[in-house]
């Protein structure tokens, strides 16, 4: 009875939905404020609709209910209570549910919080967020229905997928949602501005602090996505350039294009097209990759859904959403008034070249992405395409990208001077260069490649800090007036520094990864040892172990230096008993940025196991630096200016700190 | 610089940049991608020596060889044609005679024997990867049992 309660009210959502969409427009259309209010109530009542349905989706999982099949197929009344949480979402229904779920809870943040927006952008917002809802409902219920109940009640589910039986999991999907879908708020805001055919620069003030929160959550989300694979497929790699990976990276691509844009935008009224064209990419990249994963034609470890008749169902969507809101951009794009002239060396100007660098990327990762469908299509031959195409393409485009970073904030805004910019950062390249060399030495070795890419990163984190110490006059100035001057600095200040800096992190990660990583393949027999990164590794044996649903054989690891324990790794080899399926489980050690990691192999006859050893060093800034990115995100996002609608204030309190910056 | 100059500026900069990506991405589609075969096709192929390609098919079942230290050979086949492989490493926890797998390599010049240095078994017993499976069936071999399209 609470499982048809749950589908009922899917259906109900849909319904409401069907009115959010249509009559707040009319409303807009016609000044009519009774039915523009329609909207802001019913995107309240579709997201408790779709929370109750989704709420009871999670009741049955949670309760082992195995008459509901999606249960019966993702579940087991023997796993722990999270994964019994985590199941609901780790499957293609319950992830559709989840979609929607998050798309719904965006619109009644609209609804909610929305009431300083003008009454009929707000009407058309709402509309546009429930044409998606009402599209997505409609896939869920017709071919990816979670509530459809089995006849005969089996007595024991078939478990939740092993590798998804982890608490990254648990976290991983909402995460990305969140980020993918929030970027549908965007996307909403252009088509209703281009409905208006009214857009400036207060719009762009509404859109960015939605860019801002869905940016934060999918770099969350990508970032958890490759910890998990890290550490639970047992490979030591962080990135594959798998297609499902691309899905999710081509929107943040595009989405931290978009916020750049729409910062010209908001201060310069520059770029306005240009930015309502990227709002509607970014969230039509998010819906092909939805389409990617969700549809099966791809061939990878999320491809959990086959049934074509979803991908299809998928691409109707998909092609009715990005060629309606191109065709309405074509006809409406030309009525938009294009401001704001500036010098190709500007702060605009950079912003500019920010894009240009992040779209083409995008681009590429897309083309690298789609190009062995198309040629399978078209010729039947099939190809697969790599880390060395993507290693080659994206990270040769991104080179000129990271180097311009520090310049960007440097830069005043319609006409700046690249040589005054160039001698303040002076001292950050010097920095760069000796922090470059000095982990180049603590690293020992390597290619001269690495040494170019760590002094890259150090200078980006010095670039990045240059901008706060000339803005606050540290050095130059009493230090207790650089303090004051330093908390006055606006937080998105802050937030671009610190966003900068993260991106700094994340390449000397990767770089020292990429160059200085070891990797043994060794035999191991109990009481032999290997070295990695110093350390000397002894195994010490196998043991058999149980767990609620799994059986395992853990091989036991000390780490020593110097003669002297200093830690103990456990590794295994895992058998999911209700699938008959083997997964390894890493042994990862943290030691300061740096990591060992080890992974069993198969046994040998004669009693000894084959062993996986890594050293990665700096391996933490990975993704260290995408968490320092994300705190510049949420600093950001609590700059009182996007709060507000009040850009006066903003100006005002501004002014002060920008004068002694000379 | 006057206002068509900057656009100018603006607009050639940009538009040089694309024309380097596409030409960039062009080279690395001719550099960098591996096409995918199953042992029937090679002959028909003529690879030259060093020619990376990703390999597909069945572990044929009794081929399993584990030699000194860490390197196992192996042979891939469509149940026509075999080619043999070796590889060393740590083989993917499903990698089982008779199931499906890829391994990515080249053969070395004078050889029969396909060197792979990354071998592919996806994570769920019942899967076939999907190229293999495409091309088997085009081959006219049944998967498993389960289907039989001749």
């Amino acid at each position: 009875m609470i499982i048809e309660l749950g589908h009922y009210a899917l259906v109900l959502a849909l319904g409401v939905s069907a009115l959010q969409a249509i009559l707040p427009v009319f409303g807009a259309a016609r000044g009519d404020r009774a039915l523009m209010e329609i909207g802001t109530v019913a995107a309240k009542a579709t997201f408790l609709l779709v929370a109750l349905s989704f709420g009871v989706l999670t009741y049955a999982h949670v309760t082992s209910d195995f008459s509901v099949q999606n249960v019966w197929e993702n579940s087991h009344s023997q796993i722990p209570l999270i994964y019994k949480f985590s199941g609901v979402w780790g499957n293609h229904e319950g992830s559709m549910l989840l979609w929607m779920l998050i798309l719904t809870f965006f619109s009644a943040l609209v609804a909610v919080f929305g009431h300083n927006l003008p009454d009929t952008l707000k009407a058309n917002v709402l509309a546009v967020q429930a044409w998606i809802a009402s599209a997505f409902s409609l896939f869920i219920l017709l071919t990816s229905n979670p509530f459809n109940r089995l006849a005969d009640v089996p007595g024991e589910g078939r478990d939740l997928n092993p590798v998804l039986q982890d608490i990254g999991l648990a976290i991983h999907p909402p995460l990305l949602y969140l980020g993918y879908v929030g970027f549908s708020v965007c996307f909403s805001f252009a088509v209703a501005a281009l409905i208006d055919g009214r857009i400036d620069a207060a719009w762009a003030r509404w859109v960015r602090p939605w860019t801002l929160a869905a940016w934060t959550c999918l770099t969350a989300g990508i970032v958890m996505g490759s910890y998990w694979a890290y550490y639970e497929l047992g490979w030591g790699g962080w990135w594959f350039w798998d297609p499902v990976e691309n899905a999710s990276f081509i929107p943040w691509l595009a989405g931290t294009a978009l916020l750049h844009s729409a910062l010209v935008m908001e201060k310069r009224e520059a770029l306005k097209i240009w930015t309502v064209l990227l709002a509607i990419l970014t969230f039509s990249m998010s819906l092909l990759g939805t389409f990617l994963v969700r549809s099966g034609v791809l061939t990878s470890v999320h491809a959990f859904a086959t049934d074509p008749t979803r991908g299809v169902f998928i691409l109707v969507i998909l092609i009715l959403f990005i060629g309606g809101a191109f065709s309405l951009f074509a006809f409406r794009a030309a009525h938009l008034k294009a401001g704001g002239l500036f010098a190709p060396i500007s702060r605009e100007g950079a912003l500019v070249l920010n894009n240009l660098i992040l779209t083409t990327a995008a681009a590429t990762v897309l083309t690298g992405t789609l190009y062995p469908l198309v040629l399978e299509a078209l010729t039947g031959s099939k190809i697969s395409v790599g880390a060395p195409f993507f290693n080659m393409t994206f990270g040769l485009l991104m080179l000129p990208l990271l180097l311009a970073v520090p310049f960007g904030p440097l830069l005043a805004w319609k006409r700046g001077d690249l040589l005054g910019a160039g001698q303040r950062l002076f001292a950050a390249v010097a920095i760069g260069l000796v922090a470059g060399c000095a982990i180049y030495y603590a690293q020992h070795g390597g290619p001269v490649m690495a040494l170019a890419g760590l002094v890259l990163g150090a200078y980006m984190i010095a670039g990045s800090l240059t901008e706060l110490f000339l803005r606050s006059g540290i050095g130059k100035v009493a230090g207790s007036v650089a303090v004051r001057r330093l908390a006055g600095l606006p937080r998105s200040v802050f937030g671009t520094a610190l966003a900068h800096i993260g991106l700094g992190v994340t390449l000397i990660g990767i770089v020292a990864v990429t160059a200085f990583e070891t990797e043994h393949i060794v035999e191991m027999k109990p009481g032999m040892t290997a070295d990695a990164g110093g350390y000397t590794l002894r195994f010490d044996g196998l043991r058999d172990g149980k767990g609620p649903n799994y059986t395992e054989q853990s091989g036991h690891f000390s780490v020593m230096r110097a003669g002297v324990t200093v830690a103990e790794m456990w590794s295994s080899k895992r058998l999911y008993t209700a699938r008959r399926m083997p997964t390894t489980e890493a042994g990862i050690k943290t030691f300061g940025l740096s990591q060992l990691y080890v992974s069993l192999g198969d046994g040998m006859a004669d009693g000894g196991v084959v062993v996986r050893i890594w050293w990665k060093p700096l391996i933490l800034c990975i993704w260290g630096g995408a968490l320092v990115m994300m705190m510049g995100g949420a600093v950001s996002l609590s700059d009182r200016r996007l709060r507000i609608g009040a850009p006066s204030r903003a100006r005002k309190q501004k002014r002060p700190v920008l004068e002694p910056a000379q | 610089m006057t206002r068509k100059q900057k656009r100018l500026a603006i607009i050639g900069g940009g538009v040089s940049f694309i024309i380097a990506a596409v030409l960039l991405v062009m080279f690395a589609f001719s550099q960098a991608v591996a096409y995918f075969y199953v042992p029937g096709d090679l002959a028909k192929a003529h690879l030259a020596p060093g020619t990376r390609i990703r390999l597909g098919g069945l572990v044929e079942a009794g081929s399993v060889k584990r030699g000194d230290g860490m390197t196992v050979s192996f042979s891939v086949t469509d149940t026509l044609d075999r080619v043999p492989v070796t590889y060393t490493g740590i083989l993917p926890d499903l990698f089982r005679e008779g199931q499906g797998v890829v391994a990515e390599g080249a053969f070395v010049a004078g050889s029969p024997v396909f060197v792979a240095d990354t071998v592919l078994a996806k994570h769920d017993e019942t899967y076939m990867p999907k190229d293999v499976a495409d091309r088997l069936k085009a081959q006219g071999v049944s998967l498993g049992g389960k289907e039989n399209i001749q």
